[in-house]
């Protein structure tokens, strides 16, 4: 009985269909299904808009580019399944995704093992590229990171909003706020400011009002929240409660429509930092923005835009290379050098990190508007 | 002779792994291998679901005690010291370290199990939902587990025939305890727990016992899934990990060890295949669920094995 279903499975997973013009396969992994099935479907939806625009201006030299998508549920072993079936299978000649970083961080290895490069559109965490002192030569990102992102609103706070007393809200069961309060602290002492207190939240919790009181009688001009947006929103709304007037600063956890449903008008003079601004009058951005809309009737949020981007960039590295997979594909992605994308121009440092302005935002009537743009 | 008997499967199992991980196509490996895993999962936590009876949802917590355990252990000693060959330095931790992994799990479900098998039904479910809960968010906020992001660059230890070997371990143990005293006493917890007490049977004992070793095997399982996918994060253990253990467990028929068996492989096999269906492969992999459970209410086998059935169909043909 065993022995029949495997065999079964072997044939059914051997099977793959050839064709004569065979098209340069890419790989997708995102969370389809699942809590955070939104950052898979921005994702997807923004690499196949990329696919089609380039098919229909020839793909590459001719050769037509095709997606194959495969969801991973949210789960890190599941994305880890996917990706050796995406190389050892598929065969494509490169792997995009994820968004999380627990994700990218199980497929990274299987990316490097197998020499198929791999970029991750929204992973910030700095380990997906380089663990332990060392490079991953084959895993590339789109994205800044969370130390970039923490050192940005501190210089906006300390230089553009000329703040001097800050104090910081943090969630501590996430990496990702934790990174980004650990950087903007470190920065903005640098730059002269004062923190004034430090205190912390778990991801879930209701009720803020014993660290907001806490805070409020510091009297610090702006409060740092980088958490995601469900804990913000309900933050924001608490310390109106409270009377507190001062901005409350974030990172591009804050990015949802769901922020703005939840905070209402509580959120409004609030200042957050992100990859684009849907506000940017520059042609490529509104037109992407445009075709995205018609094509699936809603706007583009940040992770659509760096999917979109990640595979403008692997598009353009293919037209590089001498071939468009293995080797020539890793080293022409390494030298991707100010490739004008929707997300800002970006560079690869040797760290395989985008190296690209971040923009802040500032939300006024429940909706985020372009403040202004700090570069590395 | 009989020391034989008991290291015969091992035998015959290790040149099997040993080729079909040499010669399978690396995805068929891999599910093989996620296969392998989850059967160590679901035939260990069938020893507390099925054998006794109880409802255990922390299966997940002990998975992650014994893979941060084993990482841990394979991290700090990863290079080989006083020249011992790379190959045999590298499966010799990582034998110590699963071991440690299983021994930490044990302990811990001793720890969790005394107080709370006191209880029955549902609300030991609880108790090992919330066991399940703490242990995660524990991991989460201790930095030196690595956080929410968890331990990276864990080494790649686990192969098909450590997963293989592991996973014949469990079901042999499994398999020798249900027969055994010890086995038989469960299955009279499982059955009648006030009548099992009257006949003298230490039931809270019993369901500790069962409970401590399905946490080792947890935590084996736990210990190599970490070291396929070189990354030890605290999402890999969420309830919704246990709830999935859970449902092998039920479908293949509370009680029976292949039934577990042949419910982790189908399951991990058709998730696989159905991989290409996108967003819609959970909808139809819950309706997989939902037919086969309306089909088959007691599992695929019920408490029975599958042996069990083919020895019915001899008879009803001499008949």
């Amino acid at each position: 009985m065993k022995k029949t279903l495997s065999a079964l499975l072997a044939a059914a997973l051997l099977s793959s269909p050839a064709a004569a013009q065979d098209p340069i396969l890419i790989g997708v992994i995102g969370s389809l299904t699942g809590a955070e099935a939104t950052y898979g479907l921005s994702t997807r939806h923004g690499v196949e808009l990329a696919i089609e625009e380039l098919n229909s201006k020839g793909g590459l030299k001719g050769r037509m580019f095709a997606a194959k998508v495969y969801d991973d549920q949210g789960k890190p072993e599941e994305a880890a399944t996917a990706t050796t079936r995406l190389v050892s299978q598929d065969k494509v000649a490169i792997v995009l995704g994820e968004v999380a970083s627990s994700r990218s961080l199980a497929m990274a290895p299987i990316a490097e093992a197998n020499k198929v490069p791999m970029i991750t559109p929204s992973s910030t965490n700095p380990r997906v590229t380089k663990d332990g002192g060392k490079v991953r030569q084959w895993v590339f990102r789109v994205c800044f990171i969370d130390p970039f992102q923490g050192t940005v609103m501190a210089k906006w706070a300390r230089e553009s909003l000329k703040l001097e007393r800050v104090a910081i809200l943090r969630d501590v069961g996430n990496d990702y706020s934790m990174g980004l309060s650990d950087f903007f602290t470190a920065k903005f002492k640098e730059l002269g400011g004062t923190i004034l207190a430090d205190e912390s939240y778990k991801a879930g919790d209701q009720d803020f009002k014993a660290q907001l009181t806490s805070l409020k009688g510091k009297k610090p001009q702006a409060i740092y929240t980088p958490g995601y947006y469900t804990d913000v929103a309900l933050i924001a709304r608490q310390a109106r409660e409270l009377n507190m007037n001062m901005p409350l600063l974030g990172g591009d956890g804050w990015d949802s429509s769901k922020l703005y449903e939840i905070g209402g008008s509580a959120l409004d003079g609030y200042y957050f930092s992100n990859h684009y601004s849907t506000d940017d009058p520059s042609p490529a951005i509104q037109n992407f923005i445009k075709t995205y809309k018609a094509k699936y009737k809603e706007t583009p949020d940040a992770l659509a835009a760096l999917a979109y981007d990640a595979m403008l960039i692997t598009a353009d590295a293919m037209g590089r290379a001498t071939a468009p997979t293995g080797e020539p594909l890793r080293k022409a992605i390494a030298a991707t050098k100010g490739f004008k994308g929707v997300t800002g121009v970006i560079t690869l440092d040797a760290d395989h990190n985008a190296v690209k302005p971040a923009v802040i935002l500032k939300i006024t009537g429940k909706k985020p508007g372009y403040a202004g743009t700090i570069k590395p | 002779m009989r020391a034989l008997r008991s290291l015969a499967p091992f035998l015959l199992g290790a040149p099997v792994f040993w080729l079909v991980q040499c010669y399978a196509p690396p995805t068929l490996a891999i599910v093989l291998l996620m296969a392998g895993v989850n059967v160590i999962l679901a035939v260990s936590l069938n020893m507390v679901n099925g054998f006794t009876g109880q409802f255990s949802l922390g299966h997940a917590g002990f998975m992650a005690i014994g893979a941060y355990t084993t990482a841990k252990i394979t991290l700090a000693l990863g290079d080989p010291a006083g020249g011992v060959p790379p190959w045999l330095w590298s499966n010799g931790v990582f034998l110590l370290a699963l071991l440690a992994g299983m021994g930490l799990s044990a302990l811990m479900g001793l720890m969790v199990g005394v107080p709370s098998l006191r209880l029955r039904g549902d609300y030991l479910a609880i108790v090992t939902l919330g066991f399940n809960e703490i242990i995660r968010v524990l991991i989460e906020n201790v930095r030196w587990l690595g956080g929410a992001t968890g331990i990276s660059g864990v080494p790649p230890y686990t192969t098909l025939v450590w997963v293989g070997l592991a996973a014949l371990a469990t079901v042999v143990t499994a398999q020798r305890l249900l027969c055994s005293t010890h086995g038989r006493a469960m299955l009279s917890v499982r059955e009648d727990e006030v009548a099992a007490e009257a006949m003298g049977v230490d039931t809270v004992g019993y369901k500790v016992r069962a409970f401590a070793l399905s946490a080792a095997f947890a935590g084996l399982g736990g210990g190599l899934l970490g070291h396929y996918i070189l990354l030890v994060t605290p999402k890999s253990f969420t309830f919704v990990k246990s709830i999935e253990v859970v449902v092998m467990v039920v479908l293949g028929g509370m009680g029976s060890i292949s039934g577990a068996t042949l419910a982790a492989v189908l399951l991990t096999g058709a998730l696989e295949l159905m991989r290409g269906l996108d967003q819609y492969r959970m909808v139809m992999y819950s309706l997989l669920l939902v037919v086969l459970m309306l089909a088959r209410p007691t599992g695929l086998f019920g408490t029975r094995e599958i042996w069990e059935f083919w020895g019915a169909k001899k008879k009803k043909a001499a008949a």
